[in-house]
């Protein structure tokens, strides 16, 4: 539960959330913890259950998504991705 | 795959250089004893064979890292009676701690005799079910460092925001740094310096290390969780003992700040406080060592509105989780390690979470260890 994973911002929506992008799955999270970063739709964040936790480079976020797949957690945070069932 | 060889990671020319570096300043009598706090850390430094990387004199202690490692058992009983005895309860959890063995069960093994438990991936999925299921009481066993603890502290500004009345946490929030003191604490503890966790210190930042550096004189080098962060990071730290320096330095600079993430502070300042002691598996209760809700949070507070019988636990005697908890014994050094507790038949959390030192051990290294 402790890795964070990356996702990118493709839609700022009400009530502090944001559709965010990883490897192509899309789930609402929740960005009240950056709001002082003016976060905007293209941004990379990375996302620890279900909030995002600071913004990180678009270079950082292909890095850290390689570990994840280097220690073969990379479904494991997808699937936590897919959980999120925020309304 | 475990990648032993340097030329399977990616920047190879770098790694090569680090650990060159290493070599080059370490001397044959030295004997660094260097403690990786974070479990996400243990399992990289298994995951990618960095012991075997690096010189036979630098040896790693697993920490205390893993939120569900460090629980003690009562606390998940204490949370699935409240939620056998009532059948209007759910009790919602992480996927971590659906496995965490209790006195009579894990949460799996009590949905299985009829408990209505759900798992979760965030604390606004809890909230989510306590809207849906407005008959019914749902009670949230929050768990976590301080990665976690702002995430359950927004859902519950979300259900005072909602007035949402059947929503409960149930807080077994911790925090590093007092944890890393009380390790330092024990007697004939012998520890060099620290790998500080990464996300943790996203929300926290440096300064609150500075005790351990300043007080204690160990140096703490905040890392990333890459193979090349982690030596970049064990070299940062050699370097300071070498000069007899202590200072807390971060070398996963592109994620975590100097101060921290200050709206994740302040609003875990808001509604979370300092427990006056918390115990911890292994090691006992510790002062100001975990987070409960504010008074003025207590309608949402499971511990306030639900009779909770404190449940305590004799652990299997054997088990010698509290003593590979500070060190003192390698997971393979305890009793019932490979033979009685397995991943598949934990009996200690240590092997529950995939984060934990004994699973850890386990899995990476038990083809090549003779038990």
């Amino acid at each position: 539960m402790c890795l964070a994973i990356p996702g990118k911002i493709i839609e700022l929506l009400d009530d502090n959330l944001a559709m965010i992008d990883v490897s192509g799955v899309r789930r609402k999270v929740n960005i009240s913890l950056i709001k002082h970063e003016n976060v905007q739709v293209d941004d990379w964040v990375l996302i620890h259950v279900g909030f995002a936790m600071n913004k990180i480079s678009e270079e950082q976020a292909k890095e850290q998504l390689q570990l994840l797949a280097e220690i073969g957690e990379e479904q494991e945070a997808l699937a936590e991705v897919k959980g999120y069932q925020f309304e | 795959m475990k990648m032993r060889f340097v030329d399977e990671f990616r920047n190879p020319e770098l790694i090569r250089k680090t650990l060159d570096e290493i070599e080059r300043i370490i001397e044959p009598d030295d004997h660094f004893r260097i403690m990786e706090a974070c479990g996400g850390h243990t399992y990289s430094i298994f995951h990618f064979g960095l012991q075997e990387l690096l010189p036979k004199n630098i040896e790693f202690i697993h920490g205390p890292g893993c939120p569900v490692c460090v629980l003690p058992p009562g606390r998940v009983d204490e949370g699935l009676e409240i939620a056998s005895k009532n059948s209007d309860v759910i009790f919602t959890a992480f996927g971590d701690v659906m496995r965490v063995p209790g006195k009579k069960g894990s949460p799996l093994n009590y949905k299985a005799m009829g408990t209505d438990v759900r798992m979760i991936y965030s604390p606004l999925d809890a909230l989510n079910i306590a809207i849906k299921n407005p008959d019914k009481k749902i009670i949230l066993f929050a768990i976590g460092f301080e990665t976690t603890a702002p995430s359950t502290a927004i859902t519950v500004l979300k259900a005072k925001e909602l007035d949402i009345d059947n929503f409960f946490v149930y807080s077994n929030h911790v925090k590093i740094v007092p944890v890393l003191k009380s390790i330092l604490d024990q007697p004939n503890m012998r520890i060099d310096g620290f790998i500080g966790p990464g996300h943790a210190s996203v929300v926290i930042g440096a300064h609150p290390y500075e005790i351990i550096a300043k007080e204690y004189k160990k140096p703490v080098v905040i890392s990333g969780f890459e193979p090349l962060d982690l030596l970049q990071s064990i070299l940062m730290l050699i370097k300071q003992l070498k000069n007899g320096e202590s200072k807390v330095e971060i070398q996963y600079k592109r994620v975590v700040m100097e101060g921290g993430n200050v709206s994740a502070l302040e609003i875990i300042d808001q509604v979370f406080e300092d427990r006056p002691a918390f115990e911890w598996r292994g090691l006992g209760a510790i002062q100001n060592s975990a987070l409960k809700l504010k008074p003025e949070f207590a309608k949402w507070d499971a511990e306030v509105q639900f009779n909770v019988e404190k449940i305590t636990i004799e652990e299997n005697k054997d088990a010698q989780c509290g003593e590979v908890l500070k060190g003192m014994l390698k997971p393979n050094q305890c009793k019932l390690f490979g033979k009685v507790c397995t991943p598949d038949n934990p009996v200690g959390a240590l092997m529950v979470s995939s984060e934990g030192a004994c699973a850890t051990y386990y899995n990476h290294l038990y083809s090549t260890m003779s038990l």
